[in-house]
């Protein structure tokens, strides 16, 4: 039986597309932006080129929307085919449970374990020595955007880090610019602050708060500087209106504003807009100041079926994501960094070397979301976006933050 | 036979009662048994999925300690008491203009009904647009010549109450006008010529004899609003998301939030415990008001 299986399966990856093999498989996922849905598009015709059919379950509203509504899909049983979960923490649970599909043989068929690069991106989908997960990208939050017509507008050189971002402030509202553009959303607010403290604080004081969790650091005064950092950055923020992170990116593109705080995904916006990294925008890993990229993943998870046949759908689409083909073409598409070394990227672009650089340097760290449960970073983020929306002191926000870390321990 | 008198109730009505018996279950299971549920697994450590780990009253605790919870019922206090008040008084001020035999009195009925045909994310959305600083109100003043009118109460935490306020009162004062108005026309003509040859100005009638007469009403009305209001999640979710920061938060958005994104089921059944301890100190008064008082008078 398990032999068929695999026939069928090798046979599906080389056959024609014909009818007797085609598995119609769901997957949900929130990659709804313009750059995002161009890199879906890939995954889906490399799935349907092998002769399954890819259903797309795209859901808008960003991750903290589509989440729970994957979750209750899961757990009310009725699961779809594949779903997309930042790794780490967030479906920890679901597979503890038994929900998931555990897809250690094709791991092991694929060889995943010698080419998925850095290593901690298979270790966050393994729970007790079993794979559940397929890693597709790397994605890094700790980017500072700048539009360079905003500055040329203004007359004054495009910062080349955050301490020349807050310093050239004033010139660009005096031009009628937003300096710093940040959507309303709470997790944006909790993603500015957690590139800030990297940037701010340096990696040691940032291991030792979030993997060590060591609260006296945590209360300490290099977090009380980035708090104070925060604080400025407030500030430069304040007539930003927008809601999603995406019209964010659109300020910074048209130049109303001088820069944003985002993850790799932004850069998708400016390809999909036409711009050209290093001429229209710049980017900064690390803010310019610490070039440490969180390797932060998006990653197939698969949901537990009773139908042999889906299950096969779904090891064939598991080993698909991972291959060098798909590689590329999706994160050439979404901006983001691929999870094999061993691909070749050389139509990649000024940001996306960069960030091929740092991650090469190995300057590396784990996400909020791989060492913190999701309680612990939803109430930092609902700290942050009140932080950002009022006058509370820096020092008010530093004391709720360790108490908020605290219940996480 | 006594015996034989109860018997004979018992099976009184037969087909009714055995055509309610799915609906007295699925109350029974799924509204009170899920409460139950919900209200027991509030005092365990929940986090994805519910288990049974206890933990006394800690998840009541971080509630009651947490600023973005005593947020959303400071701005549910705030919101219901205005949207009763508003929502009653221009309610019926409406129905009265109505009963005034006046032209066209079915048309302006239905103009005043519409916006309770949309739901709350419709209205939301709407008034999101409306009261927007780019392409709503503020815009049109300032393209009719008014270069510095600034209205932009969606992005000031102190005014997006009122915002909000204001789009609850446009969705809803229609549907109270109606039930005003079958008050209003619940009332017996005679009063009415009573009062006219006693020489009672009108507007005397209506506070001192009407008003009283229509209790009844009132206070179906106000556990119809009051129940809405404490359940108020999805216009703000559509038109502020809760936003700017935390300033126009609800108590159904942090259940919601800690059940699902947070993933701390736990915490989300206390908060949802506490709604359900507010509905019911509502509805008991009225229960109360309506059935106990029938049974003697």
């Amino acid at each position: 039986m398990k032999n068929l299986k695999l026939v069928t399966a090798l046979a599906a990856s080389v056959a024609l597309p014909s009818a007797g093999f085609a598995t119609e498989l769901e997957v949900t996922h929130w990659w709804t932006s313009g750059g995002e849905a161009a890199a879906v598009a890939e995954l889906a015709k490399a799935f349907d080129a092998g002769g399954d059919k890819w259903v797309d379950g795209a859901i808008a509203g960003g991750g903290s929307t589509a989440r729970p509504i994957m979750i209750s899909r899961i757990t009310g049983g009725d699961p779809m085919g594949a779903t997309q979960f930042n790794h780490g923490q967030q479906a920890l649970e679901l597979v503890e449970a038994g929900l998931m599909l555990d897809l250690t043989d094709v791991a092991e068929a694929e060889g995943w374990k010698e080419k998925v690069f850095p290593p901690s991106l298979l270790e966050a989908c393994t729970v007790d020595g079993r794979i559940y997960c397929a890693p597709v990208n790397i994605h890094s939050p700790e980017w500072l955007w700048l539009s360079n017509k905003a500055y040329a507008d203004a007359g004054i050189p495009v910062p080349t880090n955050w301490n020349e971002f807050v310093a050239s402030a004033p010139q660009l509202e005096a031009a009628g610019k937003i300096p710093l553009a940040l959507g309303n959303q709470a997790w944006q607010s909790n993603l500015a602050f957690g590139a800030i403290t990297v940037a701010v604080a340096g990696l040691d004081i940032w291991k030792q708060v979030n993997v060590e969790k060591n609260m006296d650091v945590a209360a300490g005064p290099e977090m009380a500087a980035v708090f104070a950092a925060v604080g400025d950055a407030r500030k430069l923020a304040a007539k930003s209106t927008v809601q999603d992170w995406n019209q964010a990116t659109n300020l910074v593109l048209t130049g109303e504003a001088g820069g944003q705080i985002m993850g790799d995904w932004a850069q998708g916006e400016f390809q999909v807009a036409g711009k050209v990294a290093g001429t229209d925008y710049t980017c900064l890993p690390g803010l310019g100041l610490n070039a440490y990229l969180s390797t932060g993943c998006d990653a197939f998870y698969f949901p537990k079926n009773d139908d042999p046949e889906i299950e096969a759908a779904q090891k064939r689409l598991a080993a698909l994501l991972v291959s060098p083909e798909v590689q590329v073409a999706f994160n050439l598409k979404k901006g983001s960094l691929p999870i094999r070394g061993d691909v070749d990227l050389a139509a990649a672009n000024d940001c996306m070397k960069k960030g091929l650089e740092v991650l090469a340097g190995g300057n590396l760290l784990p996400t909020g979301d791989m060492t913190w449960s999701p309680d612990v970073v939803k109430q930092n983020e609902d700290l942050m976006v009140e932080f950002f929306k009022s006058d509370m002191a820096p020092e008010a926000a530093h004391a709720q933050w360790v108490e908020n870390l605290k219940s996480g321990l | 036979m006594a015996e034989a008198q109860r018997t004979t109730r018992m099976w009184r009505n037969l087909n009714a009662k055995i055509a309610a018996i799915p609906m007295v279950l699925t109350t029974l299971v799924v509204f009170v048994g899920g409460t139950a549920w919900t209200v027991l697994y509030s005092f365990t450590d929940s986090k994805l999925l519910p288990r049974e780990r206890w933990v006394g009253f800690d998840q009541y605790e971080r509630l009651w300690s947490n600023s973005r919870w005593l947020t959303s019922i400071e701005n549910l206090m705030i919101y219901g008491v205005l949207s009763l008040i508003f929502t009653i008084v221009i309610g019926f001020v409406l129905a009265v203009a109505m009963d005034q035999k006046i032209r066209f009195e079915d048309t302006f009925r239905t103009i005043m009904l519409y916006p309770f045909a949309l739901s709350f994310i419709v209205t939301g959305l709407v008034w999101q647009w409306i009261l927007n600083p780019e392409f709503g109100i503020q815009s049109i003043v300032r393209g009719l010549g008014w270069e510095s009118f600034t209205f932009n109460p969606l992005d000031n935490p102190d005014l997006v109450l009122y915002g909000l306020l204001i789009a609850g009162l446009w969705q809803g004062t229609g549907f109270v006008m109606c039930l005003m108005l079958a008050g209003l026309r619940g009332i017996d003509e005679d009063i009415w010529k009573a009062a006219r040859v006693d020489g009672i100005p009108t507007w005397k009638t209506y506070v001192l004899i009407i008003l009283p007469m229509m209790r009844p009403v009132f206070i179906t009305t106000l556990v119809l609003v009051a129940a809405g209001i404490i359940k108020l999640y999805d216009l703000v979710v559509a038109q502020t998301s809760g936003g700017p920061g935390t300033a126009s938060q609800v108590p159904a958005m942090y259940v919601y939030d800690y059940m699902f994104q947070a993933q701390n089921l736990g915490q989300g059944f206390a908060a949802s415990t506490m709604m359900l301890l507010s509905v019911l100190i509502v509805l008991i008064p009225w229960a109360y008001l309506e059935f106990g008082g029938r049974k003697h008078g």
